[in-house]
């Protein structure tokens, strides 16, 4: 590896969601930002995106809904993670995770409920995430080495 | 005549082909007993002697090349972190190496994982687990296990690179040997075995061959290259991919039925046929081998009755079911036995036929249906075997059946299972020289030789065209 790794990442699409571009290109900022980034893709259920976290010792799981199913797909996802023995990584959600129009907070304070650490609503752009991501990580490496 | 002698000593018997390095075929074969726990020399001199009268002249081989399956085989444990991730790769690249594996361990071992390993008298471990980079916690908690555990076998590590060093200083003052190859699955979802099945193929030569007396016969023998399921495989790699010079007969599948376990070999990349299909999961090897330990056509013949379901058993062996428990009650209490009447030679038709429906099965991948908000979307899981071309059968029943192409044709996509991704339609053919093990090894130091012996083999045997019903 030629630069420090930023921190290691799990990206993907959850549930019966074929959206993949913006996925893609959120991948390639987040590599480009000096990520490692495992990209799973479209298509992904819960349980892969923990397996990868625990094969590669991910410090964050990036996961993206765009057709209004994911308040049902992410059910239960921090709990997962904890089951799995990740009871400290960083969990991400962002895209349309909604059907009709809600009012975001509202939307944005389930999700936070359901254990996730930061949710993005739609028209996020990669930078949008970047930021919050490198601060997150720093401290969950300082935290684990106090 | 310049003859090659390619020798396999298995678990009962010790095995003779003499092939005519010219020609490209066996003229002679021969067997005894292993005698492995005596000396291996007794059986293979009662061989050799065999062999004699059919060549008619003094034994002169310009190459001497042997496969083991004798004392147990190469028994392996093997350690990954998650099942269906770095644990499926390293047991993949165990099988890949010809090993029987024992048992496979995922995240970290408890006090009854490692009593369990200690009691199963592993030959070698393999220790995978983490990308590189990736977690390093569980496989060096496994390392420290093991050293604590007063095995003291040979260790083959193939983790997260990172985690290389320590779990090798941790282990080395413990095992007999250590080995640090490549990771089976150093990025998510690749699949890197080859490193692994070479170190593992190392070891088996190094260690496994002498402690298990199989090298008193270097008198009569150059070299013990590999376990023979290994031989078998890479016989079966040739024959698909052929050599730099000559072709082979494409993607190809081994089904190997016998009293103990039924093992499948295929040789094609299996990706999906059809851009509409999405690939999920783990990467698979080209060059595939599974063993099911609960098909063997006699120490678990109860079993395969018991999966394929009574009436549907004794129905594809026109018996009924009373009659089909009295043979049951046989091959429970005599896995030697073999049939003399025809009613009995039906169970055992019905019964190569079920292991190799439900092996081919397991080996296969499938597909699955996912329903999208775009409309249903097809995942594909595993290898597709429909680009498979050539089914080859081989093991004492398909060798002495009169029928093998009907035992064959059920490895062919069925109604039984409509999403196993099994060959659509192929070639049949039994290997009934037992040949395949001997191309495997002689295809290490004159392929293009190796390869004619393979296709000579197959041409001169009766072959089918099969074609599969879903």
């Amino acid at each position: 590896m030629t630069t420090e790794n930023a921190g290691t990442l799990i990206t993907g699409v959850i549930g019966a969601d074929t959206h993949i571009v913006g996925n893609r290109i959120l991948g390639r900022a987040l590599e480009t930002a000096g990520f490692t980034v495992v990209q799973l893709g479209a298509l992904t259920p819960a349980k892969e995106f923990v397996e990868a976290a625990i094969e590669t010792d991910a410090d964050a799981i990036l996961v993206s809904s765009l057709y209004g199913q994911g308040e049902l797909d992410c059910r239960g996802f921090r709990e997962l993670c904890t089951e799995a023995g990740l009871e400290d990584i960083l969990i991400y959600v962002g895209g349309y995770l909604v059907v009709g129009d809600q009012p975001w907070p509202d939307v944005e304070r389930r999700f936070v409920e359901m254990g996730f650490d930061r949710v993005f609503p739609p028209g996020t752009r990669p930078d949008d995430v970047i930021g919050p991501l490198r601060d997150d990580i720093k401290m969950r490496h300082e935290t684990n080495r106090s | 005549m310049t003859l090659a002698l390619l020798i396999d000593f298995g678990s009962t018997y010790t095995k003779l082909r003499a092939v005519d390095l010219q020609a490209a075929k066996i003229v002679a074969s021969a067997q005894g007993p292993s005698m492995v726990k005596t000396d291996i020399n007794i059986g293979l001199d009662a061989a050799l002697e065999a062999l004699k009268p059919q060549l008619g002249k003094r034994l002169n081989f310009k190459y001497r090349l042997a496969s083991s399956s004798a004392a147990g085989g190469l028994r392996m444990i093997t350690l990954g972190l998650v099942p269906d991730l770095t644990a499926k790769a390293a047991r993949q690249a165990a099988l890949g190496a010809g090993a029987k594996v024992s048992a496979t361990y995922s995240f970290e071992l408890t006090l009854a994982d490692l009593a369990e390993i200690i009691a199963s008298e592993p030959d070698i471990v393999l220790l995978s687990g983490g990308t590189d980079g990736g977690n390093r916690k569980v496989i060096v908690h496994n390392a420290q296990m093991i050293a604590n555990s007063g095995l003291t076998c040979p260790v083959v590590i193939a983790g997260n690179r990172s985690a290389a060093d320590e779990v090798a200083a941790i282990l080395s003052a413990t095992q007999t040997r250590v080995i640090v190859s490549e990771n089976v699955m150093p990025r998510h979802l690749e699949l890197n075995i080859e490193p692994a099945r070479e170190a593992i193929r190392q070891v088996f030569i190094d260690h496994i061959i002498h402690a298990k007396g199989i090298d008193q016969a270097q008198a009569s023998v150059d070299a013990v290259l590999m376990p023979t399921p290994a031989a078998v495989l890479q016989g079966a790699q040739l024959l698909a991919d052929g050599t730099r010079d000559l072709t082979g007969l494409g993607p190809l599948l081994v089904v190997d039925i016998g009293g103990a376990t039924t093992d499948v070999h295929s040789i094609c990349d299996g990706l999906p046929g059809d851009s509409g299909v999405i690939y999920h999961g783990l990467a698979e090897p080209h060059a595939k081998r599974t063993v099911e330990g609960d098909l063997g056509m006699r120490h678990t013949a109860r079993n395969i009755v018991h999966e394929t379901g009574l009436q549907v058993f004794a129905d594809d062996a026109g018996l009924d079911p009373l009659e089909l428990e009295t043979m049951l009650a046989r091959t429970d209490g005599d896995v030697e036995w073999l049939p003399d009447n025809d009613r009995e030679r039906k169970f055992d038709r019905a019964l190569a036929r079920a292991a190799t429906r439900l092996a081919v099965t397991r080996h296969a991948g499938h597909h699955e249906t996912v329903y999208s908000a775009h409309g249903p979307v097809t995942l594909q899981r595993g290898k597709d075997l429909n680009e498979v071309e050539t089914i080859i059968g081989t093991g004492g029943v398909l060798v002495h059946s009169q029928d093998a192409h009907a035992i064959l044709s059920t490895a062919l996509a069925g109604p039984d299972a409509p999403l196993a991704l099994r060959p659509k339609s192929a070639k049949m053919v039994v290997d009934k020289d037992y040949a395949l093990y001997a191309c495997g090894l002689l295809s290490s130091v004159a392929p293009d030789i190796a390869l004619r012996l393979g296709l000579n083999m197959l041409h001169k045997e009766e072959a089918c065209h099969g074609v599969g019903s879903a």
